[in-house]
């Protein structure tokens, strides 16, 4: 983008706000009649994000020039952000998935604030996982806290009861200066703002590397729970139903803040963009939570949606175009914090914390007396009609008539060019199977001893210990589990597992099979705890669209995970693309991140990812070949990034999942084999366990305990159960090897190296706290 | 026994609470914070959380509330009251027990599996533990770091009243190691840590934290605040 371009936007909303203004009065507000009486007005449409192709469309819907709060309206909802403009016709191949899970039919697809899915006992879970990357590098306690309350509300706005959050982050190199403004923020933002609202943090990611120095990502999931009966869906129906706006007042804060934020790239030299981040109150959202799971309960709701991005027009016109297609809003009955706010502002304004509800008129005294009890400001604000008209009026005059479905789902689509970039060939061609290797078992023991040292493979306590992950009594495994699992029934033991995963060196070496690796590493990863994969979310981190080649990672990436759900058998419930994640020229990794939601009939039988006793029989599920290139150790030690990723094998991938839930009882122990291989699982099952290990390794011990090959698990069995296990694997066609036994207090490979866990330990647990203080 | 629970609008560990009463063989009742009404119960919890959002000093505003009113005039005639982290807050604040919590010496939220001395095995609420028992509870808190003047920090060490200390790491800066303290009378107890979330094998730290749900009863029978 060019170097001006932040500059002027910013400058924009004040000159939107202004343009009419007399030196000595009040702003002139901008109405349906002034607009049709005065067509050939300038207006700042470029400012506001919009395209002047755009821009002619928003006329022709009208037939007339709109007007600014018009103008402010479409600008937030067609931006990249809102419309999806340039991925919607790849994010379209999704709906091809089936919607449906190994439980059943979805309650609610893709296309709603966030997917439903069965669970059975009468239960149902909602989860999805959203970005709040730009927000987050500007202003990092409360763009990552608003991150949090965003996702949470959306979750809230399906009826159900939010269970537990997750943080899946981005981050510059661990030694960078600005990782150091940027991680301490974000970290207790997601803490400040979860931890108040009573959420546990159940697991997540924290990841480095050099791309996301101008562009760390966060990344924020949510899980609901709610019994069938209580699902809710985001329409305004009924004519002459009341529409209430509840939750905080309406302020300046976060205005614009898709449009400039969200859709555009970052410069080096651009001025703050702080006015545009929202301002978080954890306590109101609390609030808010608890209010509207008690309307909900009341049978007081006939349609809610959630204020995020773009706020008060998105709010209206997305409930409007789903229900009767018409809703009429008095802008002026807005309780606002900043009396002097224009009506183009109150309608881009992203302040936080805030829900619209559509209640029958019957209804309303009942439902502002519970918004009283938790004292809640509640306003009723408009009121559904029949005219297919979203009409918004302030202080009597008309300053918004337009068809709903324009501004909310008949957006701008783009068919962006993509190509793949000339680079990718020689970037494959130059793989990390030819760099020097370790020969020694002294030299396989500094790589060991380097590798779980790692800002990617170390320790994470030092972030998730900000995080409360017991609240609510119902964690059952957390980090630094494989997987998060909470219980849903205290009687039954029913409960759900959810882990995120995204290995962006592997989607940069092959976009295709790199979205196809995350999912099948979170696939894994809740398996290995004992569940049964369900459902997909994801949240697709990228770089510009508007460079082909990114968008062509983009593409790619889309396509891989589409077949790899279809051949998993698990649908899409929703998710989130962030783009324009870049600096200057230079994009990110390409970033999918892919969140799995499985289920568990007893969470009292799940297998915990650490060793469990001494003398246990240790095993390696599936199949290691030499695959080197994009791995930690190729990172790491070479600072190499080249090859191909790992092959990608669903159907390995399929029966090593079921062989792990049908072993559930047998397993003792149960930890994938991601980054950092066999090496890396080894050493967390033995530090977090305390427990030691002694294996022997056939064959090339570098390439057993380094290559990354998927689809494989480290797993343990009782000294008795080792036949069982071997035929468990035999009737799944999953291959076997025996590695040896746990016990002591050292991890020995034999003829290699020993190293004493507490050793291990130390050099795990120092990178973090070493780096950002303790 | 009834045990009431209260809850303020940001309350948030009052289900565990609640849970923790029902495994430890009593009765939870829901006390609702604008409610002047204790409902009949024999002892209060004071659970974590945020009260009301505790944007101005943990606790300062919640001590004015109609349940606490109830709670204080209680606690004056002998009642057995629990504040928990916030609710620990909470009695310092309506001068129920001396000291004050501050923001922790790292200036970091902190979560973790922690170790403890129940050094005051006399109060209503630990009775149920061996003098000098060490346990290990979970402890959650960003304004944990308990203050106090010498001369009253040298009075609760003299007269026995440090429930519990801190071993191994103290996590929050708290003066002398202190992780919780009682009144005069050892009805009313604050604790930093969690002992309702160290109730079930299943999801918390372990189950050492039963004995302040199970203490009650002991003291019951014992008439040991009597």
């Amino acid at each position: 983008m060019a170097a001006d371009s932040g500059n002027s936007r910013i400058a924009g909303r004040f000159r939107l706000v202004t343009v009419s203004a007399s030196s000595a009065s009040l702003p002139t507000v901008d109405t349906v009649a002034a607009a049709a009486g005065d067509p050939g007005r300038e207006q700042p449409w470029a400012d506001l994000g919009l395209k002047a192709d755009e821009y002619d469309r928003i006329r022709e819907i009208l037939g007339r020039r709109p007007t600014s709060s018009e103008l402010a309206m479409y600008s937030v909802m067609w931006s990249e952000h809102c419309s999806y403009k340039s991925s919607k016709v790849h994010l379209k191949q999704f709906s091809e998935i089936p919607q449906e899970t190994r439980a059943g039919k979805m309650l609610a697809g893709i296309g709603e604030n966030a997917g439903v899915i069965d669970i059975g006992q009468g239960y149902a879970v909602t989860f999805k996982v959203e970005s709040h990357n730009h927000p987050s590098y500007v202003e990092p306690y409360q763009g990552a806290a608003t991150g949090v309350g965003g996702i949470v509300r959306d979750i809230l706005a399906m009826g159900a009861r939010p269970v537990a959050v997750m943080d899946p982050l981005r981050f510059g190199p661990l030694d960078a200066e600005d990782t150091h403004r940027v991680l301490p923020g974000i970290v207790a933002g997601v803490g400040g703002y979860g931890n108040c609202l009573g959420l546990p943090n159940i697991g997540g990611e924290a990841v480095f590397d050099s791309t996301y120095l101008g562009n760390p990502l966060v990344n924020a999931l949510c899980v609901g729970v709610l019994r069938h009966e209580d699902l809710h869906l985001a329409k305004a129906s009924g004519t002459g139903n009341k529409v209430i706006l509840y939750g905080a007042k309406t302020g300046g804060d976060g205005i614009g803040g898709v449009s400039v934020l969200a859709s555009e790239t970052f410069d080096a030299d651009g001025p703050a963009k702080r006015p545009s981040v929202q301002v978080g109150d954890p306590f109101m959202e609390k609030l808010l939570i608890e209010c509207t799971l008690e309307l909900f309960a009341a049978g007081l709701i006939a349609g809610i949606q959630d204020l995020g991005g773009a706020g008060l027009s998105c709010a209206t016109s997305e409930l409007a175009s789903a229900g009767d297609g018409g809703m009429h809003v008095e802008l002026d009955q807005v309780p606002l914090r900043d009396s002097t706010l224009a009506p183009e502002e109150i309608l881009m304004s992203e302040s936080q914390e805030r829900m619209m509800a559509v209640v029958e008129p019957g209804d309303v005294e009942k439902f502002l007396a519970i918004c009283a009890k938790w004292e809640v400001d509640a306003a009723i604000v408009g009121e559904v009609t029949d005219t297919g008209r979203l009409v918004i009026d302030w202080h009597g005059e008309t300053v918004v008539d337009v068809p709903p479905r324009t501004v909310a789902h008949e957006g701008p689509t783009y068919q962006r060019p993509f190509a793949r970039p000339d680079w990718q060939d020689d970037l494959q061609a130059d793989v990390a199977e030819q760099l020097a290797r370790p020969a020694t078992g002294e030299e396989l023991r500094d790589t060991l001893l380097r590798l779980v040292a790692s800002p990617n493979l170390c320790d994470k306590s030092w972030i998730t210990d900000q995080y409360d992950r017991y609240v609510r009594g119902n964690t059952v495994l957390s980090q630094p589990s494989d997987s998060g699992m909470v219980r849903v029934d205290e009687e039954t033991n029913l409960g759900v597992a959810l882990a995120t995963d995204a290995n962006g060196r592997f989607a940069k070496l092959d976009p295709y099979a790199g979205a196809q690796l995350a999912l099948a590493e979170s696939y894994r990863n809740v398996a290995t705890g004992g569940a049964t994969p369900l459902a997909v979310s994801d949240c697709l981190n990228f770089g510009s669209p508007e460079d082909p080649a990114v968008m062509w990672q983009f593409a790619e990436a889309c396509r891989g995970l589409k077949d790899a759900c279809l051949e998993l058998g698990v649908p899409v419930t929703g998710g989130n693309v962030s783009l324009y994640n870049q600096t200057g020229e230079t994009a990110i990794l390409p970033t999918p991140v892919v969140a799995v939601l499985g289920v568990i009939d007893d969470v009292t039988r799940r297998t915990p990812s650490q060793f469990t006793g001494p003398a246990q029989r240790v095993y390696v599920l599936g199949e290691t070949r030499e695959e080197l290139s994009g791995s930690a150790w190729a990172d790491v030690v070479h600072g190499h990034l080249g090859g191909r990723p790992p092959r990608v094998d669903l159907a390995a991938e399929k029966a090593l999942a079921a062989l792990l839930a049908e072993g559930v009882g047998l397993l003792t122990s149960a930890h994938d084999l991601a980054d950092g291989g066999l090496a890396q699982a080894l050493a967390e099952s033995t530090i977090t366990s305390g427990i030691g290990a002694q294996v022997a390794l056939d064959g090339d011990p570098f390439l057993a305990l380094f290559s990354e090959s998927a689809a494989r698990a480290l797993v343990t069995v009782e000294l008795e159960d080792g036949a069982r296990l071997v035929d468990l694997a035999g009737r799944h066609g999953v291959p076997i090897t025996e590695i040896g036994v746990t016990g002591g207090d050292t991890l020995r490979v034999e003829g290699q190296f020993e190293l004493p866990v507490a050793e291990l330990g130390a050099a795990w647990t120092a990178t973090l706290p070493a780096a950002l203080g303790s | 026994m009834k045990i009431g629970v209260v809850t303020f609008p940001g309350t948030l560990d009052d289900v565990d609470a609640q849970r923790a009463v029902r495994i430890g063989g009593h009765e939870a009742v829901a006390l609702w914070h604008g409610d002047h009404d204790l409902r009949g119960v024999d002892a209060v919890v004071l659970p974590g959380g945020f009260s009301y959002g505790d944007y101005l000093r943990c606790g300062a505003i919640s001590r004015f509330s109609p349940v606490m009113v109830e709670v204080i005039e209680a606690a004056h005639k002998g009642m057995p009251v629990l504040g928990i982290c916030n609710g620990f807050q909470i009695l310092c604040e309506s001068h129920l027990l001396p000291g004050a919590l501050i923001r922790n010496d790292h200036r970091k939220f902190v979560c973790r599996d922690q170790r403890l001395r129940i050094e005051n095995n006399r109060t209503a609420w630990t009775s149920a533990y061996e003098e000098n028992a060490e346990i290990t509870i979970v402890l959650k808190n960003g304004e944990g770091g308990f203050v106090a003047d010498e001369p009253t920090l040298d009075r609760l060490e003299g007269e026995g009243r440090v429930v519990a200390r801190y071993l191994e790491v103290n996590p929050n800066g708290s003066a002398r190691d202190i992780a919780g303290i009682t009144n005069e009378r050892g009805n009313v107890v604050g604790l930093m840590p969690h002992p309702e979330h160290s109730v079930e094998e299943l999801t918390g730290a372990g189950t050492d934290g039963v004995g302040f749900f199970t203490s009650f009863a002991v003291a019951a029978a014992e008439k040991v605040f009597a």
